[in-house]
């Protein structure tokens, strides 16, 4: 029975090892190829670059290589668990599924239509390059950290353009992730001015002498939950009640302050900025014990002693230490960023949830964790490598669909995920706009122009924020789908101007071109679900706008199969 | 076409078959008998109808006066139809009923910021920063929503309201809001209603090829959504929304004008009117959402003129028309901000945030009703010595009871903590009896 089952499985992944073979090589040129070319329209940029492109080749290799010890990592998993993976996706589901993550939006009708034709084999490898070299990258980037740092309803007195403006200068300048964590747990000044600073005033809503700080901070950037230990000791490992108020004195020299303005007008008193400013502290933080008894904490982090004398700046210490290795292993921003990025990939990471890391909940590949974390220090947290390891990996190239030998690794079901096929994710919120934004210009050749119309999309969001906020902490891996949210796509003058037939629009373009019926059925499934239909469903369809209903009006058929596309689950599922 | 209802006939078409049927057959009087057993069955069913005043209300100026005091205000108290309760002058007819209603005038909250004030009273916890509670409205819908099967539409309905989350109970119970007029954001215009049929059959081809392309449940769940929100959109019931509409398809008479003046032509009297036709189609819980209570200044002035006489019709309103409809002993009616405000009048003539000494109002439910629970000192700045202090769990255990929820229910946070329902409140003895 077993040697029955292995045997093929051990050709197969013959097979994968000598396509993995001829990718690799792709990765390493087109790495090549792409790192000589930067284009560097910031010299402190540029200057970074030139670094990167003289140890060339040496780091090509290294990321080839780690690919491999992904490959092999979860190969022997898989292995193990007596599955086997599924089919490599194909190139019409992977071109959406690569626009949809790097980008945060789908493809153009274009931009598929090219990928499709290109009979590069490296075609992927290049995509990703490319990608990553949009505009679109910073901003779905931006817009997943903002929406992390401040949540998506900017609270009171928080500048939202402040928060992005930061995180779109850090992603456009590739700047290492360990320096942006710094910068935003350490801040100070002007909301507009130092865009970092509204993570802490978002944090200090309320008067709480930075609880709500310590645990975010903890729990976003640290992949720790130790915000239980504010009350009581964890219940499950060995940290102790102490270790939240230790990691709290680092948060008590930060201070709010909300200026206010005269309005010449009204001669009222209206808001103007806030700022994050140093005050006082020094020495221990009292807090209480269940007992009812009175017990202090100073700042400590990871075994740290830090002074606590009123002449520490005791956040820059914290900036300093989260980059300390601990016990040979990677620091916790290292090993918290890579498990982020993993799940944010495969809707899954290598815990559960994704930033509660720690001795009581075990991770599915540590190994792999470990050394993705590892590697991800040696690179000098470079955000982009780390993406394109994870990327280029065998199993981010799968499909989505399962067979028989791995029916089983179904994380949605509770199981440790396997990463044996694609797991399904949900559109975000932002996706869905910015999608349905390309699908219906989805003829006009030039794109960008979404990035310009960001007032709209915030305008747009805000109605939704209830609706598609996620509880903190949740994995957004399950369709959290509302009556609001299908009425919001079935009715909303957004999907009417999607499936707009006035002169201009992508349905009224595409009508008025020549071409057959199949023709046009097609280029509507390319512009929504990026792939070509199948013989079947164009009979089917052409059948249905040959019918009663649409006989006499073929647009408004036409009008409807692009409303059923966007309203698919094939649509607003990443697969 | 399956993402219909699968009810094959619904009760408007029933309707009328059966009109065209009763020429010939002498059965009308059965017809009508279905459609009064059905109102009296859905009637029966147990509902709540939170009023939520935004802001935080002064309650030492509404329903626990202090005159004589030099914190007691412009306003003077009057007797009501509830022997030894007094309320404000400015609700004359609220004071006429109020043998239906009750005060706990002995609320005691400790949170006096106005997001956090707010969480507190509607879910019963403190905001902690470890997990989201739900709103109790979302507790009603979790625990009461799931079993009314003949209801088409949210089980739970926030009319003009917004903040209020589902949190660990999912999103299936987050509030459905609407405004006070019935507009529902994103209801199909008539445009769109005319093609959804065409849409949907587009739609159900799509959607099945993906489903049966063994990707596991996501698939499946988005067509669920889509039928709840396609079976919404087509229900009679969403009518109930609207009430020009409401009487023609619901079997709900006609709203008189007489009837519409007396809930009040405002945002907050249609609203609580709009309340009475959900829970007449069998929604559990329905808040209804009065704001501009922060009266920082100009308190008595603002009460006088603007908030008492809306807040006076609309209760008075609401309650004697649930009475007359026998609807009263099954819907319990809460009235309730985030906090009261300052006993003290400061220096602009308004009232403070104050959260130490304050009064909930409430009534309906098969409550004891008409009468004062707990009391504040003299001066209305603290409970008073012997008054049992009250917390918003007490309020929402209370509601419970009267609803017919276990007390003793426990829920499971997504991290797997228990919670107990309305954070372990326990009823309060007086109203229960």
């Amino acid at each position: 029975m077993q040697s029955l089952f292995v045997k093929p499985h051990w050709i197969r992944c013959f097979g994968v090892e000598l396509r993995r073979f001829v990718a690799l090589c792709g990765l390493v040129m087109v790495v090549a190829c792409s790192r000589s070319g930067i284009s560097a329209d910031d010299t402190k940029a540029g200057n970074a670059s030139n670094g990167v492109v003289a140890k060339n080749s040496e780091t090509v290799a290294a990321e080839g290589l780690l690919v491999e010890f992904i490959d092999q990592q979860l190969r022997q998993a898989w292995l193990d668990n007596e599955i086997l993976p599924s089919e490599a996706a194909t190139d019409e589901e992977w071109v959406r599924r690569i626009h949809l993550d790097l980008c945060g939006r789908i493809p153009t009708l274009e931009e598929v239509k090219s990928f499709l034709k290109d009979k590069n084999p490296r075609k992927r490898f290049v995509l990703i390059e490319t990608l990553l070299a949009d505009e679109d990258y910073v901003t779905n980037f931006t817009t997943i950290w903002t929406n992390n740092s401040i949540g998506r309803a900017t609270p009171r007195r928080v500048s939202r353009t402040g928060m992005e403006k930061f995180y779109r200068e850090a992603f456009a300048k590739d700047r290492p992730w360990n320096e942006i964590v710094v910068d935003i747990v350490t801040a100070s000044g002007h909301y507009e001015e130092n865009g970092a600073v509204n993570y802490t005033l978002a944090q200090m809503q309320n008067q709480d002498d930075g609880v709500q700080l310590t645990a975010t901070t903890t729990r976003l950037f640290l992949g720790l939950q130790v915000q239980c230990t504010q009350c009581h000791n964890h219940p499950f490992n060995k940290w102790q009640q102490d270790q939240f108020w230790e990691y709290n004195s680092f948060f008590r020299q930060v201070k709010k302050m909300e200026h206010r303005k005269l309005d010449p007008n009204t001669g009222g008193m209206v808001d103007d900025y806030s700022e994050v400013l140093w005050q006082d502290f020094s020495g221990p933080v009292y807090y209480e014990k269940r007992s009812g008894m009175m017990q202090v904490a100073f700042p400590r982090f990871e075994g740290h002693e830090v002074d606590p004398g009123g002449d520490t700046d005791r956040r820059t210490e914290f900036g300093r230490l989260l980059t300390e290795s601990i016990d040979g292993q990677a620091p916790h921003i290292a090993q918290a960023m890579v498990n982020r990025m993993w799940s944010h990939f495969f809707g899954y990471g290598f815990t559960r949830p994704v930033d509660d890391m720690g001795p009581h909940n075990p991770a599915s590949h540590p190994e792999l964790l470990d050394r993705l974390s590892h590697e991800f220090v040696a690179s000098g947290y470079n955000i982009k490598q780390l993406i394109r390891t994870i990327c280029a990996a065998e199993a981010y190239g799968l499909g989505s669909q399962f067979n028989n030998k791995n029916k089983s690794d179904d994380p949605a079901a509770g199981e440790i995920p396997l990463f044996s096929h694609l797991y399904l994710k949900s559109m975000q919120a932002e996706q869905m706009y910015d999608s349905l934004i390309v699908a219906s210009n989805a003829h006009q050749s030039g794109r960008g122009g979404w990035s310009a119309q960001e007032e709209q999309r915030q305008k747009w969001m805000q109605q939704f924020v209830v609706v598609f906020e996620n509880d903190e902490n949740d994995e957004s891996t399950t369709f959290n789908g509302t009556i609001p949210q299908a009425l919001m796509m079935m009715n909303s003058d957004l999907i009417d101007k999607a499936c707009s037939i006035e002169r201009g629009s992508f349905l009224f373009e595409t009508m008025s071109k020549p071409g057959t019926e199949p023709q046009k059925i097609q280029e509507l499934y390319l512009a929504a679900l990026s792939r070509y239909p199948t013989r079947f469903e164009i009979s089917k369809f052409q059948k249905m706008l040959s019918g009663n209903s649409y006989r006499n009006n073929k647009l408004d058929g036409y009008q409807d199969l692009f409303w059923a596309l966007l309203n698919s689950n094939e649509f607003v599922l990443i697969h | 076409m399956s993402l219909w209802n699968n009810y094959g006939m619904n009760r408007r078409h029933f309707m009328q078959h059966m009109a065209t049927a009763a020429a010939t057959i002498p059965a009308m009087n059965f017809l009508s008998h279905v459609q009064a057993n059905a109102d009296v069955v859905r009637s029966k069913q147990k509902a709540c109808i939170l009023m939520w005043m935004g802001g935080g209300p002064p309650t030492i100026d509404i329903w626990d006066l202090k005159p004589g005091s030099k914190n007691g205000g412009e306003f003077q108290p009057i007797d009501t139809a509830a022997p030894g309760v007094q309320i404000s002058e400015h609700l004359p007819e609220t004071a006429k009923i109020f043998q239906d209603l009750s005060l706990v005038r002995s609320m005691s909250t400790r949170e006096a910021d106005h997001g956090r004030g707010r969480y507190y009273m509607q879910t019963s916890f403190v905001p902690n920063p470890t997990v989201v509670h739900p709103t109790f409205g979302s507790v009603v819908s979790y625990e009461l929503g799931r079993n009314r099967k003949a209801l088409e539409i949210p089980a739970f309905v926030s009319i003009d309201g917004g903040a209020g989350q589902a949190g660990f109970l999912g999103m299936t119970h987050a509030p459905f809001v609407v405004d006070n007029t019935g507009r529902i954001r994103n209801a199909p215009t008539e445009e769109g209603r005319s093609r959804l049929d065409g849409r949907l059959t587009m739609l159900e081809e799509i959607e099945s090829s993906f489903m049966a392309s063994r990707r596991g449940d996501l698939p499946m769940a988005h067509k669920d959504v889509y039928r709840n929100a396609v079976n919404l959109m087509k229900s009679n019931q969403m009518t109930a929304f609207d009430v020009a509409k409401a009487e023609a398809s619901l079997g709900l008479e006609v709203e008189s004008e007489a009837t519409k003046e007396a809930y009040g032509k405002n945002g907050f009297g249609q609203g609580l009117l709009m309340a009475r036709r959900l829970v007449q189609v069998g929604v559990p819980f329905v808040e209804v959402n009065m704001g501009g209570w922060d009266l920082h200044a100009g308190v008595f002035d603002t009460l006088k003129n603007q908030r008492l006489p809306q807040l006076d019709k609309g209760i008075a309103a609401i309650t004697a028309d649930l009475r007359k409809r026998g609807m009263l002993d099954n819907t319990v009616l809460v009235w309730m901000g985030e906090f009261g405000r300052t006993p003290r009048i400061n220096q602009d003539v308004g009232r403070d945030h104050w959260a130490a000494s304050w009064s909930v109002l409430m009534g309906g439910g098969g409550l004891k009703n008409g009468q004062a629970i707990g009391a504040t000192d003299k001066d209305g700045v603290q409970i008073s010595d012997g008054s049992k202090a009250y917390l918003p769990g007490d309020i929402w255990a209370t509601v419970a009871m009267a609803m017919g929820i276990p007390v003793n229910t426990v829920h499971t946070s997504k991290r797997g903590r228990p919670m107990k329902l309305a954070n372990g409140g326990t009823p309060i003895q007086e109203l229960i009896g």
